[in-house]
């Protein structure tokens, strides 16, 4: 044994021999998921051979990232708000709304560098709502948030009873303009999506707001009695969703060439669901950002596979449905052998 | 070795007051905490200790007083507030988060920085620091979960010295720990308190007060009794300081102690040698037909987790009980009802009155419940079996179609001690059943208790009230740090040689 750590003086941890042991101790939030990477590797590995090698391409790698970049983003908000042990249920919504409000503004001849901050702003704005809702006036997040899904989705057909296309070139060019290395390529939006991902994950662990939504989201009580600034994280939390909802809304009014109303619906669930998927625990306090990524490239290649096979878009949501108990009893077993609280 | 008088006052608490609705929690209460001294605050429930407390850690605002923490008047408004003041507190349950590494719990909110990101590394190896600090060597990347609740208790204290603190607040730090890791908490404070930190101490376990203060404050009813050297304050004189002397009106029901007891028969129920790892040591218990044993302690002694034992709302790890002279498995509350043993708990609130419920709905639950739910009690039967029992303990107002939750805590009483006496059962345990109520309830339960226990009901009585306890019991066993010390015949002693019992018996120093 080379373990270069003592451990516990209680013996647990030193027991359990060796580097694995010392990994364990350390890191049991990871392994749910590492458990997302090996099902993406698997659904590759899968689609390549089902597929005879058509599959794995730098095309269809390149667009998958491309078509989920707004899911990528709504999920890297979603993936605060569940750290704390909330949800938001808005951001389907929010999407949509600041998609069309955002397509309004530029159709009245408003330029860019007002409307995109506008639909930021907007996003941001109702979950700063939904944050002082859950915090100020302990309302359920589930509540709150569902109220921030149909005050979103109101005010979005407000705007617009019907889908407005989008004339602006620089938006346009977030969507059309191709970085090209060979055969890969990325689009302005999937660059957004991945500077999201990585702004969120250096936020998240290497900052004090951070570490405290990572706190709130173990133990509530504790993080306050530590004296941290519980109200802050948790509002700030649905804010960063919110924000995100609306730089989602921006991805997918460029990717489409239009605002639409009707937009997003269900799609909160989807982004839950992948950040479920890649890892993070619904009681709070475990799970990473990254995770999250790999969560929405599970959820995108499942997608891609089902449509290159051509079956029914229901067995989407039959697979989905079916990974998403299998990972959340991964996930019990996971936390329950680590020996940590039981979420 | 008690601080110096002059050693400086760092905390200076004067007149504190404290109002809760209909409650005055604290009044005119002075504290005064010095550099460099182990001070215990005793009491028993409801005396005012964790009111003390969180007044101290700005967990409460106080109505009227003063705190002055270094000589500076403060008035805190949250724990950031307290702990900016350098007061910091390691609660009960250890308050850190368990998702978190032990290193990130020490320094959380205290991490180093540098260009704005955290720098793990620095913040790591300052966490180990202040971990070798109090002699713990730990990694402290590892999950604070795959740790002992020793270890957790120590990292809190650690996080304590992050912060710099010149108050360190233990509240019930020894309640989990085995002997062996309650000497390694001592060393550490006993290490802070020669660097001159005050610590502000609170256990119930009357050993580890003494062989840890310099100092005692004592708290009664929302009051201060007074604060003593370790020295001027011998155990009988603080246990009668801490329960003080009722005036008693109840000295007119007389006293049950004398009544004989058949015991040559079965006992209804005998525990032999029940115990569970860190929460009782194994004990015995035997009750006969239409006794009243007393169960006599400190509150924290031992009393509820050995009834709790008894009943089967906790599992034992040790030892048999027999019911009526037959082996028994109480897993769980309703073996125990099946086999004729009610409970009624000490928190009435939460584990007894439905407050929504009507005063005869509330009565009927345990009978209803042990029918099934599907056989509906009839009418006419549940009206007589009601108006039987509102009758006989004097149930204010006498109306069955109250709502529970309107009644006086003393009525709320009266209505459980119908539910459980509705069933008929052969024993009755009652955990503080007259706590918090007023003098003429109390006397009609002890006046209902005695009654049924002549005509053969078996009960077993806590109660932290000893005039009460040595009134009704013919025999009393008494608690001590989680540990049954002995049993007392009720004829055979006055509340006096009760205390001194609980204070000394088995130490070899009796006063």
């Amino acid at each position: 044994m080379t373990a270069a750590v003592t451990t516990t003086k209680d013996g647990t941890a030193a027991s359990t021999a060796g580097r694995a042991g010392t990994f364990m101790a350390r890191r049991s939030a990871l392994l749910p998921a590492l458990a997302a990477v090996i099902i993406l590797a698997l659904l590759f590995a899968g689609a390549e051979l089902f597929l005879r090698g058509d599959f794995i391409t730098p095309r269809n790698l390149s667009a998958l990232l491309l078509d989920n970049a707004y899911l990528l983003v709504l999920a890297v908000g979603m993936t605060f708000v569940i750290l704390t042990s909330g949800i938001d249920l808005s951001v389907g919504s929010v999407m949509a709304f600041t998609g069309i409000l955002g397509a309004r503004l530029l159709a009245e001849g408003l330029p860019p560098a007002i409307a995109i901050p506008a639909m930021l702003i907007g996003g941001a704005a109702i979950g700063l709502v939904i944050g002082l809702l859950v915090q100020v006036f302990s309302v359920q997040p589930f509540i709150a948030s569902l109220a921030g899904l149909f005050l979103a989705r109101g005010l979005a057909f407000v705007v617009s009873l019907s889908s407005i296309k989008v004339e602006d070139s620089a938006t346009l060019w977030l969507q059309t303009t191709r970085l090209r290395l060979g055969d890969w390529y990325i689009t302005p939006t999937g660059i957004i999506a991945l500077l999201a991902v990585a702004v969120a994950a250096f936020v998240l662990h290497y900052t004090r707001f951070g570490r405290t939504i990572y706190a709130v989201g173990g133990q509530e009580q504790s993080a306050r009695l530590m004296g941290l600034n519980v109200a802050r994280a948790k509002v700030m939390a649905y804010v960063i969703s919110g924000f995100c909802g609306g730089l989602a809304g921006l991805i997918l009014t460029a990717y489409s060439g239009a605002g639409y109303p009707r937009n997003g619906i269900g799609t909160e669930l989807d982004a839950i669901a992948a950040v479920v998927i890649g890892g993070t625990l619904l009681s709070g306090g475990r799970g990473y950002v990254l995770g999250s990524m790999v969560g929405v490239f599970v959820y995108g290649t499942i997608k891609t596979i089902i449509t290159f096979m051509g079956a029914e878009q229901s067995w989407m949501q039959i697979i989905v449905g079916t990974l998403l108990l299998v990972f959340i009893v991964i996930q019990r077993v996971i936390v329950a052998r680590s020996g940590q609280k039981s979420p | 070795m008690p601080a110096e008088q002059s050693a400086p006052h760092v905390v200076q608490m004067r007149g504190i007051t404290i109002r809760f609705p209909g409650v005055l929690a604290l009044d005119r209460v002075d504290f005064t905490l010095r550099a460099g001294e182990v001070h215990s605050l005793m009491g028993e429930n409801g005396a005012g200790k964790s009111t003390l407390i969180k007044a101290l850690t700005g967990v409460y605002t106080i109505d009227g007083g003063t705190i002055e923490v270094s000589g500076e008047q403060r008035s805190f408004g949250s724990t950031a507030d307290a702990q900016g003041a350098g007061i910091s507190t390691v609660y009960q349950e250890v308050n850190l988060c368990a998702n978190l590494t032990v290193g990130e719990n020490v320094m959380l909110g205290h991490e180093s920085r540098r260009g704005g990101a955290i720098d793990w590394r620095t913040t790591h190896s300052r966490a180990s620091q202040h971990l070798a600090n109090l002699g713990l060597d730990i990694d402290p990347r590892t999950a604070l979960a795959s740790h002992s609740i020793a270890i957790q208790q120590l990292v809190a204290i650690s996080r304590a010295m992050v912060l710099e603190s010149s108050v360190l607040i233990l509240d019930e730090p020894t309640s989990s720990l085995d002997r062996g890791e309650v000497e390694q908490l001592f060393a550490v404070i006993r290490g802070l308190r020669d660097r001159g930190v005050a610590i502000l101490f609170v256990s119930h376990f009357l050993d580890q007060v003494y062989e840890i203060s310099d100092r005692i404050t004592v708290l009664r009813n929302g009051q201060l009794v007074g604060e003593y050297g370790i020295d001027e304050l011998p155990r009988d004189a603080l246990v009668t300081a801490m329960i003080g002397r009722e005036l008693d009106d109840l000295t007119a029901l007389g006293t049950s102690a004398h009544r004989e007891i058949n015991r040559s028969g079965a006992p209804v129920v005998r525990a032999m040698g029940i115990g569970k790892r860190g929460v009782l040591e194994p004990a015995d218990l035997e009750v006969f037909e239409g006794e009243v044993v007393g169960i006599a302690g400190l509150l924290g002694s031992g009393r509820t987790e050995l009834v709790r034992l008894l009943y089967g709302a906790d599992k034992p790890d040790a030892g048999s009980i027999f019911v009526k002279g037959e082996a028994a498995h109480l897993r769980t509350p309703r073996h125990a009802i099946e086999r004729g043993i009610s409970f009624s708990s000490e928190d009435r609130r939460a584990e007894g009155i439905i407050a929504d419920l009507t005063v005869a709905e509330n009565i009927m639950l345990g009978v209803q419940a042990r029918k099934g739910w599907l056989h509906k009690v009839k009418a006419a039967e549940r009206d007589e079996l009601v108006a039987q029992y509102i009758e006989a303990l004097g149930v204010r107002p006498a109306n069955p179609g109250a709502l529970a939750g309107n009644l006086s805590g003393g009525n709320q009483q009266k209505v459980l001690l119908a539910r459980w006496l509705a069933m008929a059962p052969d024993l009755l345990v009652l955990d503080e059943p007259t706590r918090g109520i007023d003098v003429g309830a109390k006397a009609d339960i002890q006046r209902k208790v005695s009654e049924l226990s002549q005509k053969g009901l078996s009960v077993v009585f806590i109660s932290s009230e000893l005039e009460e306890v040595l009134r009704i019991a013919q025999r009393i066993a008494v608690m001590r740090d989680r540990h049954k010390i002995g049993e007392v015949a009720a004829s055979d002693v006055n509340v006096d040689g009760l205390i001194d019992y609980i204070a000394n018996a088995g130490e070899g120093s009796a006063a």
